[in-house]
């Protein structure tokens, strides 16, 4: 039972303050005092309902309940109003006479706190565990070892030679699942290459997923790319790219696109700490805040860019540091511990979806595995780093420790889920080997929406030469026109 | 005979020109011989005397008006653009559709084409072609790639990136640039270059619903200098033809752009002192450019000339060379010629020793047509 007294007091007051605050519009009432909003007030004037309303402990406990039964019982506490309004912020500077008070160490900003959820073993230690159903849970539990399976099949695969390229995710599949369990399948995913169950959770399968690592006439990409540059447009998830952080500006232009077609959905754009040194980062995040694009940016801190650790990379408080510098809003979260990711993703899709700004994530983890199979980490890192945090530190284990707590799991169950999923991808790659690879006038498709000249003549000019030639460039593995 | 005498040469004004020039910097008068636009002949409503960035304008108002995707950004694109290219766009069509980015070309482009992968159709301003090159890779890596990588899946073919380009009389290194080649080298992007403003017009609205990403060079020195009656109903002009502009028997000679200009005046130079008829062809697009056109004209004449200001070595008319000696070794009567600037930065108080003006351009077609076999060997 609201007290309409009360309900109606609060914003009735606040109405009356923020009349007084607009006050503060003459430029010269605004160099004396700091403040043009009226939530800033209300900290000054607290005002808590039950200085007026009820004292009724019935009504305040029914609160509390009923708060209790919706999806989310938390608060982030963000003062949303104006949360999108460009503000330079320079023009509330105060003006000082000592130079000492002008100068910014960056060493007095404290670091952004990190958001976790369950600790190492899987024990909830907040209270913002996401109210997520038992079947969703072991859904993403056996995606994350179906991912975590096929890399570890694959680099093998690649080792004997029978695919010509991998790179895996291993220890980033907390950050794979929490973020995609998030979104919906209508908002836009710009990938980098390190988000393979991002895709495996929209709907792309493990047979999918050979068939590009094969190169096979079944992909989508009709096999021009190397492994790993998957895509789908059915899937809203845009073709993974080589050159790094390119990707980052268009996802603030696709965002862009959807504010104007005022469609209810956001991009997210994924990328490493090593990418965001890139120079396509910089603009794309002054872009996205200065215009306003609902894009989500996603930030995998693993710790490693191929040899260079992080303290090569950037001197900043990480890469969400750099948020605030943008007029951007930032959040640091466990990269391994799913329901933070989760918890992170959903709430800064709701802030980029509701108030059309961009939102930065950074998820803080450990790359386990090599850079890609054309890299060996013993190199430039000790096994033992790798292996300590493998074992203290793994995203599947800290879920699997979370579901054996709720009783949803034990090792007899997982260990099945392991085997079969070994069984599935080997199966899944064999097939894919045996497909036949594309067509080869596929080689001059696409280039353009249809052939100019020049391309058919040199269509016709390598027909010519085949025939020339029929068994020395095994057409037999390609489909036939 | 007077016309050999006189030091200045000031050649007849026909009745019928259809082109309006401003007098130039290294031209005694600016004049144009008489070649009906044939684009828009078939046109009935109203023509209004606009020059070239004032048809830019126009194209622009028509193609925002008509479809609601389209929109326009760039720096300083909002106040009308430092060279009023899109003057009126903000007040007519709003802040979401035409609006200011901050500085950074890489960004620009980069924002463009996830916003042509989107499904909309931005036309992003590149303030100098000379700035274009932060978006190098934007365009060379992602746009021109983003259908083929994908296997059609996804397209950027709604983008369309705008620059002025070319020598300005005053420019220098940084403000003349003629930066074609580098993006005619990239299978997958289109390079569209138009010459008057009744092109400009109809090769933009075409560009911007051509299906893919194209590059669309304005030269800047036609901007003012240029007018024509120029219909102001929506019309395209079909991408990837070139133009005969003037006809004739003796020699090819090929240009685009600001260029083509001069190369009327060097064509009606040798016309004048020599009977020599040229044949000008103006390209239009540049990638991919209409062979087909060069190659009959070539078997018509034997000889060839292309001229451009962008330096000589590894410019285009390097790749238009090769191809016509490869298709049309037999029909050729003389080497074909280069008339570009040279292989240095575009200098400012040289220009009028770099260009290759109409005087260069002239002794180039001389040098064709009495082209003596016997003398080279």
């Amino acid at each position: 039972v609201r007290g309409s007294k009360t309900f109606f007091f609060k914003h009735v007051y606040k109405e009356i303050v923020k009349k007084m605050f607009r006050l503060l519009e003459n430029p010269f009432l605004r160099s004396k005092i700091v403040t043009p909003n009226a939530s800033w007030a209300l900290r000054f004037f607290p005002l808590r309902l039950s200085h007026f309303g009820s004292s009724n402990k019935r009504t305040k406990n029914a609160r509390k309940i009923s708060n209790k039964q919706s999806k989310r019982d938390w608060s982030t506490n963000l003062n949303e109003e104006n949360v999108s309004c460009p503000v330079n912020l320079e023009e509330k500077s105060k003006v000082v006479h000592r130079l000492s008070e002008s100068i910014k160490d960056p060493r007095s900003i404290d670091p952004i706190p990190t958001y976790r959820v369950i600790d190492f073993k899987g024990n909830v230690i907040s209270d913002e565990l996401p109210q997520m159903d038992k079947s969703m849970l072991l859904k993403v539990f056996e995606s994350m070892i179906t991912i975590h399976t096929m890399d570890n099949i694959m680099i093998d695969v690649q080792r004997q030679g029978r695919v010509s390229f991998y790179m895996s995710s291993l220890g980033e599949e907390a950050i794979h699942f929490g973020s995609a369990t998030a979104f919906e399948l209508s908002d836009i995913v710009y990938p980098q290459y390190r988000e393979s169950g991002v895709i495996f959770w929209r709907g792309f399968s493990i047979e999918q997923m050979m068939n590009q690592m094969t190169s096979n006439h079944l992909d989508y990409g009709k096999g021009r790319q190397m492994p790993m540059h998957y895509g789908s447009k059915a899937m809203n998830f845009v073709t993974v790219s080589s050159p790094l952080s390119t990707q980052i500006p268009q996802a603030v232009g696709s965002a862009y696109h959807l504010k104007l077609q005022s469609k209810p959905n956001c991009c997210i754009v994924y990328f490493g700490e090593g990418a965001s040194s890139e120079g396509d980062f910089h603009p794309a995040m002054n872009f996205a805040a200065t215009l306003g694009a609902p894009v989500l940016f996603f930030c995998r801190n693993n710790g490693w860019a191929i040899s260079t650790p992080s303290s090569e990379q950037y001197r900043g408080d990480g890469i969400a540091g750099r948020a605030a510098g943008y007029g951007m809003h930032a959040i640091r979260v466990d990269g391994n511990d799913f329901f933070a990711v989760h918890n992170a993703t959903k709430e800064a899709r709701r802030l980029c979806v509701t108030h059309k700004i961009p939102v930065f994530i950074e998820a803080m983890t450990y790359r386990v595995g090599h850079h890609s199979t054309s890299d060996d980490y013993t190199t430039y890192r000790s096994k033992d780093e790798v292996d300590r945090f493998r074992s203290v530190n793994d995203p599947i284990k800290r879920l699997g420790g979370y579901l054996r707590n709720q009783g949803w799991m034990d090792d007899d169950t997982e260990e099945f889920i392991w085997k079969s999923k070994r069984k599935e991808v080997v199966d899944c790659l064999n097939r894919a080997e045996e497909t036949l690879k594309p067509a080869i006038s596929e080689l001059f498709s696409d280039v353009y929406d249809e052939l100019t000249p020049n391309l058919v003549e040199q269509k016709d000019e390598l027909k010519k030469h085949m025939s020339l030639y029929p068994h020395e460039y095994l057409i037999e593995n390609h489909v036939k026109e | 005979m007077k016309a050999l005498l006189s030091r200045r040469y000031i050649p007849k004004k026909s009745p019928l020109s259809t082109l309006f020039f401003r007098s130039s910097t290294f031209s005694p008068t600016a004049v144009k011989a008489e070649t009906p636009s044939a684009d828009t002949q078939h046109l009935t409503g109203k023509r209004e005397k606009l020059n070239l960035v004032s048809a830019i304008n126009n194209a622009l108002h028509i193609a925002l008006e008509s479809d609601q995707t389209v929109c326009a950004f760039g720096e300083d694109v909002t106040f009308g653009g430092v060279f009023r290219a899109s003057l009126g766009l903000r007040n007519r069509f709003g802040p979401d559709r035409v609006f200011n980015t901050p500085l950074s070309e890489q960004g620009i482009v980069g924002f463009a084409i996830g916003l042509a992968a989107a499904g909309g159709k931005p036309i992003a301003e590149i303030q100098f072609a000379d700035y274009i090159f932060p978006a190098f890779d934007q365009l060379v890596n992602e746009a021109a790639k983003f259908r083929y990588r994908s296997g059609n899946e996804f397209d950027c073919g709604g983008l369309v990136v705008r620059a002025p380009y070319g020598a300005v009389g005053h420019g220098g290194l940084y403000h003349s640039q003629s930066p074609e080649a580098y993006f005619c080298h990239t299978a997958g992007l289109k390079v569209v270059v138009p010459a008057t403003p009744i092109e400009a017009k109809g090769l933009l609205l075409a560009s911007i619903q051509e299906r893919n990403p194209v590059v669309f060079l304005e030269p800047k020195w036609l901007y003012r200098s240029l007018s024509e009656l120029v219909p102001l109903e929506p019309y395209e002009i079909p991408l990837g033809k070139a133009r005969i502009y003037r006809e004739g028997k003796d020699a090819t000679v090929v240009g685009w752009g600001a260029q083509l200009h001069v190369l009327d005046r060097a064509c009606s130079m040798a016309k004048e002192r020599h009977g020599i008829e040229c044949e000008l062809i103006n390209l239009r697009t540049l990638l991919p450019w209409d062979k087909q056109t060069v190659i009959e004209s070539v078997k018509k004449t034997g000889r060839l000339i292309i001229s451009h200001e962008a330096p000589k070595t590894c410019g285009f008319a390097a790749e238009i060379s090769a191809s016509i000696q490869e298709a049309c070794f037999t029909y050729l009567e003389a080497p074909i010629l280069r008339v570009c600037g040279y292989d240095t930065p575009f200098p400012l108080i040289f220009e009028k020793f770099y260009r290759p003006d109409e005087l260069k351009n002239f002794e180039a077609i001389k040098n064709t047509v009495h082209f003596d076999f016997s003398t080279e060997l």
